[in-house]
């Protein structure tokens, strides 16, 4: 395929706002996982939450779409100049030449979660103040973020679980190569919620401690938060040292939320990202684990990838440092990619204290100063939805 | 542009129960008088799944397999998912769960409540592992659904299915987002045509100021396509079952438009 520039892109999650606080936690061995004080939540579980959302409500024209996952948006939107790089791109094609697409899990549901709480308990109506299009409708946050950066290119949402803000890659390109778009902002928004908090400890599929992806004593994922965008461009017209190479995509055909045990569906999603990418698995210096931290992931996720690469390649996981950021998965480890592309190291599968023995695959279980070139970056997620993207430095 | 060809048609909706027995009443020659939905079989899953599958999944699975022509395998078909609503059942059980002081959510809820589990329940259904997404547009879930396949088809020239449904919320959330009633809709589309096109569909995007042409002269399908943003398609869908060319106009959020010419094959 035609590679696609990032000419913007940012990262918020809990390890800081923008890239540099970003950079920064990953080169100080720093993780921002903390005992779950989400309020309300009486989890026995750590979790990645951004610091501050609770007190920055979205105001003026737009605030009927004030929410958590909104202002987790507008706060990500705000960082490293995005807003600014999205105006340049808008005068120069025109606001109907780009397009938004954004990938979200649950989208602003926690106001349902709240509103129903606080039903009518006569009629059970939900409170007046309750708006489902703004907040609830997985929808929302692609609405939200149009309508912030005033882009009236094709705009939608995808919803794959934890793939989805790696799809969004393969869309952006796909409407880019028709010609019907010139840019695309994509990127992907999650945030904390009662529905998911609950919903993977009744899976069992929480640990009590900090998520120690690839360990042999792994017992489950910590649930985090991010929000994280790019704006992809031809590169005749974009300018920037990182570029998506190719994607691809898969679904397992198995079961709702266990992946193949032996990882085919994720080995098809790296297999067809590295040939439309026209790169040999030898050429890749970095594998961006998706690396949950369950047993059943992380063995299947190492079957697939020692299968195409052997020991040959470190790989880690980000989950450790991140927690697990479900719709937002996807863009933490592109972005975290290009931090280390540009930064000329492999960060480590933080928390990994002993690697487990059946697992065959090289995990960095130290940060590796070297060039690293080209990535490639996984995101997988229920339903057996699998994307992978390869990503690049340009010389 | 984008051109593609329509290779397999489905439907289901009240008193539409698929693509051929609804065929008269979508062409105009037989008025459309409602009734009730179809049971929703969803005899493609296997027998533990389709007891753990949701009555929005069924309805997916179910319209989804009307545009697969006999002799095209699922094998080899990627799927494309959109919904406003998706899991909207499920959703709303783990809502009152939540707001009870035990707050159990079942694992097989859980699941089944992620906006994708009609994508991985056909995935299973078929032992496809072909790319497949799952969209969320509002009101515009079936236009961007149709660009999102019609780019897939033409730009990895392979056969993409597009699934458009949407079930009405339960109370209280139906007062917030009153939906008439369930509807689905589905595509197969390819990039060169076949002895199963039916017509040709030339697509662009743009925001030309353009009334929207998408409407439905029974009042009844009209009443339908408003109340369920799957039921957008219905415009499409009955030129394609009149065969008749036309040019349709689906205004999308933010002035945008998507335009759908309709050429039908011979």
């Amino acid at each position: 395929m035609q590679p696609l520039i990032l000419s913007a892109f940012t990262l918020t999650s809990s390890l800081g706002r923008g890239l540099t606080a970003t950079l920064a936690a990953l080169r100080e061995q720093r993780s921002s996982l903390r005992y779950c004080d989400f309020p309300g939540a009486e989890l026995d579980t750590y979790i990645g939450r951004v610091e501050g959302i609770e007190n920055e409500p979205i105001g003026g024209r737009l605030s009927d779409f004030d929410c958590r996952n909104n202002r987790l948006a507008r706060i990500g939107l705000e960082q490293d100049g995005f807003v600014q790089a999205v105006e340049n791109a808008r005068r120069r094609y025109g606001p109907e030449r780009i397009a938004v697409i954004l990938g979200t899990s649950t989208s602003g549901i926690l106001e349902t979660e709240s509103a129903y709480r606080r039903r009518d308990p006569e009629t059970g109506a939900l409170p007046p103040d309750f708006r489902y299009r703004q907040t609830q409708n997985t929808f929302s946050v692609g609405d939200f973020t149009r309508r912030y950066l005033d882009l009236h290119g094709p705009a939608s949402v995808v919803s794959t679980a934890c793939s989805s803000s790696s799809k969004v890659f393969a869309s952006a390109a796909r409407l880019i190569r028709t010609g019907l778009c010139d840019a695309a902002v994509v990127g992907g928004v999650d945030s904390l919620c009662f529905t998911t908090l609950y919903g993977f400890t009744s899976l069992e599929l929480v640990s009590s401690t900090p998520c120690r992806p690839a360990d042999a004593d792994r017992n489950g994922i910590s649930i985090g938060e991010a929000a994280g965008f790019a704006l992809l461009e031809k590169p005749d017209r974009g300018n920037g040292d990182i570029a998506l190479l190719g994607y691809g995509e898969s679904t397992d055909a198995y079961h709702m939320s266990s992946p193949h045990p032996d990882g085919l569906g994720a080995a098809e999603a790296m297999n067809k990202a590295m040939q439309r990418a026209g790169v040999e698995p030898g050429a890749i210096d970095y594998v961006n684990l998706h690396g949950t931290a369950t047993k059943a992931n992380d063995a299947a996720e190492d079957k697939a990838v020692s299968g195409l690469f052997g020991a040959a390649v470190p790989c880690s996981s980000i989950k450790g440092w991140t927690g697990h950021t479900l719709g937002a998965a996807g863009i933490v480890n592109v972005i975290v990619s290009c931090l280390s592309m540009r930064e000329s190291f492999v960060p480590r599968s933080l928390n990994t204290e002993r690697v487990d023995p059946e697992i065959a695959s090289w995990i960095a279980t130290q940060e590796l100063r070297r060039p690293v070139r080209t990535v490639l970056s996984n995101a997988f997620g229920f339903g057996g939805n699998n994307a992978s993207l390869v990503l690049g430095k340009r010389s | 542009m984008i051109r593609v060809f329509v290779d397999g048609v489905g439907i289901i909706g009240p008193g539409l129960p698929s693509w051929n027995e609804s065929h008269e009443i979508l062409a105009g020659r037989h008025p459309y008088a409602g009734g009730e939905l179809p049971r929703l079989l969803a005899n493609r899953l296997p027998s533990a799944e389709r007891r753990r599958s949701t009555a929005v999944t069924r309805l997916a699975i179910d319209v989804a397999e009307q545009a697969l022509p006999s002799g095209v395998s699922a094998d080899d078909v990627a799927t494309v998912f959109t919904s406003s609503g998706g899991e909207v059942e499920i959703i709303h059980r783990i809502f009152e769960e939540l707001a009870t002081a035990e707050r159990l959510i079942s694992p097989t809820q859980f699941h089944n409540s992620v906006h994708n589990a009609a994508s991985g329940y056909w995935s299973i259904a078929t032992g496809s592992r072909q790319a497949s997404t799952s969209l969320s547009c509002f009101d515009d879930s079936f236009a961007m659904g149709l660009l999102e396949t019609a780019s897939q088809t033409s730009v990895e020239r392979t056969k993409v299915l597009l699934v458009a449904y949407d079930f009405p919320p339960l109370q209280p959330i139906l007062r917030v987002r009153p939906l008439l009633a369930p509807f689905a809709v589905s595509l197969l589309l390819t990039s060169e045509p076949s002895e199963h096109s039916i017509g040709k569909l030339t697509i662009g995007f743009d925001t030309t100021d353009t009334d929207d042409t998408s409407h439905m002269e029974d009042s009844g399908l009209e009443a339908l396509r408003t109340g369920n943003p799957a039921a957008r398609s219905l415009p499409l869908v009955a030129a394609l079952a009149r065969s008749e060319p036309v040019e349709l106009i689906f205004a999308c959020a933010a002035n945008g438009q998507l335009r759908v010419k309709l050429t039908p094959c011979a």
